[in-house]
């Protein structure tokens, strides 16, 4: 047993070198996740409208669950990062025009954080900087000269939008933890899901520091009739204008003669 | 019933589609309008990008004209010749247009220049067919023979390069149809639609073109142009959702069928005044949104500023 113990501790001491004591982990880890996800790829095919998708797992205890603060998780799922464009319109000459932008150079195309409890309550703001978990956070850095004083409002507002449009999402209670061993999160990934590997992230905490991390990723392609075309339209783009073009002309040509025909 | 689209990267319902190419495949057919201008706002607004939109909008459109000319050569309403001349200008109107869309998307002020086009044009365009032909309905009504304009001798018959376009029944010079080419492919190119509600006005009003050659004339112009259009978004943007515009193109081809054979019973002067009654709605819904405060002050779009 604490042979185990020690084994742990030096391969995790290995595979986390000196940077686990700023990463807000005051002592070694006493607890670790350990963590499954209901399916590793997403293929999106013609009729795709959505998906499910279950991550679980339980926290493995080499000693008595220490006591003290309450365990909390936080599991997060990631779409792959793309720049963005903010523009704000304002009134010149009595209409609506487009007057400043902000770019982002990189912002999660899809963001869900599901969590054991409130955020303010178990994830301590250090940590949370630290490992980027909670969505105002998601975004990075901002790309170009800033043309504005103040960007809040326009990352406030890209959050808002892409919360409107199901992209982003908090899930307060959205992890379900069993007798501090056992969680579960669902997510429900909406049908306007973009390519791209997905990263999942789970996150141990007590007293709003971490004690444990996890990380996967699940891979959405698109696959058979979907996939052909689109690697036709950005590798072969001549013949595919073309075919475009001449299933056009074809299904043009079909209609006005088989209304002749039925006439 | 819900499909992927694999361009576009959105789920959208099918019938939602189809009956999208089906009204503006039915307005297409029966007053010789690409539907361009109809078909790109109601994309933007079922959710598909404004950039995956604007190029499938195009291949919808030479598929709704190919069945629409083919339609009106059937009833020989085609001037082939005339719209030979227009295409030739449309085609240079329109690389000046594309270097201007270019200017102005440089300056990023392109969005703003595309909505006042639509609210400018549209909105003049569709007042004046809807004053003319109401005048000409009244004077039907009242019984008074119409005024015959299309044999008085204007400055216009004075210019060089005159040809015989027999469908029309008009000797004039080539130079006032390949002016009005180039203007349509100018404004084609900058708002991004193939320009028919710009040219069946200015076949009729301009060129003195009898109404039941124009539509199928204008149609004809504007087949070539979007197919140009298309080509060029699918080779240089990877834009074109070719699943997106098989499904508006089905719905769109059986709408076209429906629409010509209908606009054949008919008179042009209903039918005048119900483009222009459509155009004007178009322009108004676009000017409110320039003028009405809106809901949301942002707005977030994919890609880098350039």
């Amino acid at each position: 047993m604490i042979r185990a113990l020690a084994l742990s501790l030096a391969l995790f001491s290995a595979a986390l070198p000196a940077s686990a004591q700023e990463n807000g982990r005051t002592e070694p880890p006493g607890e670790q996740i350990v963590a499954g996800l209901s399916r590793d790829n997403i293929g999106i095919t013609a009729s795709f409208d959505g998906s499910q998708i279950l991550i679980y797992g339980a926290v493995k205890r080499e000693a008595p669950e220490p006591k003290g603060d309450q365990l909390s998780v936080i599991v997060t799922l990631e779409g792959p990062l793309g720049p963005i464009t903010i523009r704000r319109k304002s009134r010149e000459f009595g209409i609506w025009v487009n007057t400043s932008s902000v770019g982002v150079a990189a912002a999660p195309s899809y963001y869900a954080v599901a969590t054991t409890g409130p955020l303010k309550e178990i994830l301590d703001p250090k940590v949370d900087v630290q490992q980027r978990i909670s969505i105002p956070l998601a975004m990075r850095a901002f790309s170009g000269p800033l043309q504005v004083q103040d960007t809040r409002p326009f990352t406030e507002a890209m959050v808002r939008i892409r919360e409107q449009q199901g992209l982003y999402k908090l899930e307060t209670g959205g992890v379900h933890l069993v007798d501090d061993t056992l969680f579960r999160a669902d997510f429900d990934l909406p049908a306007n899901l973009t390519e791209g590997s997905y990263k999942t992230r789970i996150f141990l905490l007590r007293g709003g520091m971490l004690v444990d991390q996890y990380q996967s990723s699940i891979e959405v392609q698109k696959v058979g009739l979907e996939r052909w075309l689109y690697t036709l339209a950005h590798q072969q783009a001549t013949l595919y204008g073309l075919l475009s073009l001449a299933l056009a002309v074809f299904a043009g040509w079909a209609a006005a003669a088989i209304f002749r025909f039925v006439r | 019933m819900q499909i992927y689209l694999p361009i576009a990267e959105v789920s959208v319902n099918i019938f939602t589609l189809l009956g999208l190419g089906g009204i503006v495949g039915l307005i297409s057919g029966l007053f010789g309008v690409g539907g361009g201008f109809l078909i790109t706002p109601l994309l933007f607004f079922i959710g598909i990008p404004p950039s995956v939109a604007v190029a499938t909008g195009a291949n919808q459109v030479v598929a709704s004209s190919v069945s629409g000319v083919l339609a009106q050569l059937k009833r020989k309403a085609v001037d082939i010749p005339m719209g030979l001349v227009v295409l030739v200008g449309g085609l240079l109107g329109s690389a000046g247009g594309i270097w201007i869309f270019n200017l102005l998307t440089e300056l990023g002020q392109i969005d703003l220049a595309v909505q006042l086009c639509y609210v400018v044009f549209l909105g003049s365009i569709g007042l004046l067919m809807l004053q003319e032909g109401l005048r000409a309905l009244k004077r039907q009504k009242s019984g008074t023979a119409r005024r015959t304009k299309r044999n008085q001798h204007t400055w216009v018959h004075k210019l060089p390069f005159k040809f015989k376009f027999r469908a029309s029944g008009l000797y004039i010079s080539v130079i006032p149809p390949l002016l009005v080419g180039v203007a349509v492919g100018l404004l084609a190119a900058i708002m991004g639609v193939g320009g028919g509600f710009v040219m069946v006005p200015a076949m009729i009003y301009l060129l003195n073109m009898p109404t039941k050659v124009v539509i199928g004339t204008s149609l004809f112009q504007i087949l070539f142009v979007s197919a140009f259009t298309t080509l060029m978004h699918a080779i240089t943007n990877q834009t074109v959702d070719v699943m997106l515009a098989l499904l508006l193109i089905v719905g769109g081809v059986i709408g076209a069928q429906i629409g010509a054979r209908l606009g054949a019973r008919l008179k042009a002067e209903q039918l005048r005044i119900l483009l222009a009654l459509l155009v004007i709605l178009v322009a108004g819904q676009l000017g409110a949104d320039l003028v009405i405060h809106p809901k949301n002050l942002f707005s977030i779009e994919s890609g880098t500023l350039q």
